[in-house]
């Protein structure tokens, strides 16, 4: 073994300085504020309390929230069964190349285009059992269908239109994933005998793991912090059976004035982001990976 | 294992007008059942077409392939039963290296105990019985390459394992292992083997028989003695052999062939109707001769150059450039001496319209 020490130098730290600074004042310091009213009664701006953790033990424990967050974690992962497979599913059935590709991709893409308080605007008429098609269409199949009035209706119908507006992110990100496998690699198949579910199972789904991982953060990260298109559509009822955290929280902060426990809530929310992140991106990088197959130990 | 016979031309475009148009010109050839075989030639010659036809990954557009006597030509490599190995690594990122060779064998339903054997005589073979469990997306370059040549060989039943530049991105001194370890193979498994390269040394140590292609044409086919003794074509005497064989363009009187201003009278026995040739003979047999001797050519030196083993003397005389690979220490010959080298002789060729005729 060598004996020779690397020479030590801490002040490269000091080029970190000007990042650190940038994130201080965009995310740090407006967190901090956050974290400032978490702790605080503030009755007046003469006049404030420290209260400790009391806002966060009182959130926790609200019956509101309890409900919100589970209609939260059950819509987010009916957002990701829903697009993930659809959106796989349709990259594989775009046309690969010549003008059919590109005019597959601005269709596909269109929805994406459309900013989120018109898509639930859009979706509000289309609702409609008097003037919308689909509302219409369903009242004629004889579906007693009514997104104001039925909270599973109201449900899926924001659910569906999640699906409408971003599934084709799912699809375009595979989409690339797929285009970047090199040919070689479906010969080769073709050549080992691989049927067509081979392929898709051991070479196309393994290479669009790196896109797939993103579009599920993606998809992940957005539909937690689902807030404009049921805003607009159904505006979280009917009762509050469409009440997602975001809108949860607006209530708290910005119609009752509750800005302890919002602030205390807001924390929470930012750290269930990010828990959940962190335990699916760990879960996708190992899924896959260690799979071994009994016969060829 | 099969004979493999092509009649055949290939254009990527339709409608071909001119030679230029086409990848493959026309060409017949036979591949014979068990044989080591090499397609060599520079990039663009048609090689890898010529290869995929006969797998069944391009289909050509005109004539067949037939593979024992049957015509193939319509069918997908699965049905012809074909094994290729591609230039880059391709193995199955989610499987181990057992999986990885045992996936051909799965595919086709062999019962789990014989593909386990197989697996493991394919792996003793290219020395990986080690690595046997371990994720296949894991592993080095080299390693990812000899699964895919493991796969390509791991079923025993096949027609021909074709071979696409398959040690383009293997270290050097393990590209030297593992070419001997493919002939060995070659001689074990008795497949038939084709072996596409831009490498006339990995094409002359592997194959018995060389398939030399430029612009879409076979121009010889032959043992490594045959592509040096006598290159059927002036782009095989240019290819193999390095320098490369000296060509002198010049005309013959029945008698004696003129070239760079000077007459060399054709070897006793030797016939050539007078008319425009090219002479060609390899830098290996241009000799040093004595002054005014019959059949050398008096030439001013332009460079020598010491390779260890041998000596390159480059001479030039009225613009012609020949080269002659000379023993070490044999010449005292610094550069613009004129030296007399020995062109005419028993290893030399005669070509006309780029075509060997002598």
């Amino acid at each position: 073994m060598s004996t020779t020490t690397k020479p030590v130098n801490q002040k490269a730290w000091f080029l970190i300085l000007p990042m650190l600074l940038c994130v201080a004042f965009s995310a740090i310091l407006p967190l901090m504020v956050v974290v400032n009213y978490s702790v605080q009664d503030i009755i007046s701006p003469e006049r404030r309390v420290f209260v400790g953790t009391e806002w966060f033990a009182a959130i926790m424990r609200d019956e509101e929230l309890h409900g919100a967050l589970l209609r939260q974690i059950t819509y987010s992962f009916a957002v990701l069964a829903v697009e993930l497979p659809l959106g796989i599913l349709l990259a594989l059935s775009m046309p690969a190349k010549g003008w059919k590709s590109s005019a597959a991709l601005v269709i596909v893409s269109l929805s994406l285009l459309i900013p989120w308080n018109v898509v639930g605007t859009i979706w509000q008429i289309f609702g409609r059992t008097d003037i919308g098609l689909m509302g219409a269409a369903l009242q004629g199949m004889g579906i007693e269908y009514s997104y104001t009035g039925n909270a599973l209706h109201a449900w899926l119908t924001v659910l569906l239109m999640d699906v409408w507006h971003w599934t084709p992110l799912v699809a375009l990100l595979g989409y690339a994933g797929l285009r970047s496998i090199p040919d070689a690699y479906y010969q080769a198949a073709s050549i080992d005998g691989a049927s067509k579910l081979d392929v898709f199972w051991y070479v196309q789904l393994p290479k669009m793991r790196g896109v797939l991982m993103i579009a599920v953060l993606l998809r992940f990260m957005d539909s937690f912090m689902i807030y404009t298109e049921p805003f607009v559509l159904t505006g979280g009822g009917p009762g509050n059976s469409t009440t997602f955290l975001s809108q949860f929280l607006t209530q708290k902060a910005v119609g009752q004035f509750d800005l302890g426990p919002a602030a205390a809530f807001s924390l929470i929310y930012f750290l269930i982001i990010l828990l959940m992140c962190f335990v699916l991106y760990n879960w996708m990088q190992r899924v896959g990976t260690q799979a071994k197959e009994a016969g060829h130990e | 294992m099969a004979r493999i016979e092509l009649d055949l031309a290939h254009a990527y475009r339709p409608n071909p007008q001119q030679d230029s148009d086409y990848a493959l010109l026309p060409l017949k050839m036979t591949f014979e059942d068990g044989g080591a075989y090499a397609l060599l030639g520079p990039s663009g010659c048609g090689k890898t077409t010529l290869l995929n036809i006969m797998s069944g990954l391009v289909m050509p557009s005109q004539g067949g392939v037939k593979f024992d006597g049957q015509a193939v030509t319509q069918r997908s490599p699965q049905q012809r039963n074909i094994a290729q190995v591609f230039q880059f690594p391709v193995i199955y990122d989610t499987m181990t290296v057992a999986e990885n060779l045992a996936f051909p064998l799965r595919n086709r339903k062999w019962p789990a105990d014989q593909i386990k054997q197989r697996v493991g005589v394919i792996a003793e073979m290219l020395e990986m019985s080690g690595q046997l469990n371990q994720r296949a997306s894991n592993l080095a370059a080299d390693a990812k390459q000899k699964i895919s040549l493991g796969r390509g060989l791991v079923r025993p039943d096949v027609s021909a394992v074709l071979f696409d530049e398959p040690l383009t991105v293997i270290d050097p001194h393990l590209k030297w292992q593992l070419r001997r370890k493919l002939k060995q193979i070659h001689h074990e498994l008795k497949l038939t083997l084709i072996y596409v390269t831009h490498d006339q040394v990995e094409a002359l140590t592997f194959a018995e028989q060389v398939v030399v292609m430029t612009r879409g044409r076979a121009v010889q086919v032959g043992s490594a003695a045959d592509l040096f003794e006598r290159p059927s074509h002036t782009f095989v005497g240019h290819f193999i052999g390095s320098p490369g064989m000296n060509f002198l363009a010049g005309r013959s009187n029945g008698s004696a062939f003129e070239t760079a201003g000077a007459t060399l009278p054709l070897a006793a026995g030797a016939e050539l109707p007078s008319g425009d040739y090219k002479l060609g003979v390899r830098p290996e047999y241009v000799s040093l001769a004595t002054a005014n001797a019959p059949g050398a050519l008096p030439m001013e030196v332009r460079q020598v150059q010491d390779v260890g083993t041998h000596v390159i003397l480059s001479a030039v005389r009225e613009g012609v450039l020949v080269k002659a690979r000379l023993a070490p220490d044999s010449t005292q010959l610094q550069v613009g001496d004129t030296a007399w080298l020995q062109v005419m002789g028993s290893h030399t060729c005669f070509y006309k319209n780029e075509e060997i005729v002598a």
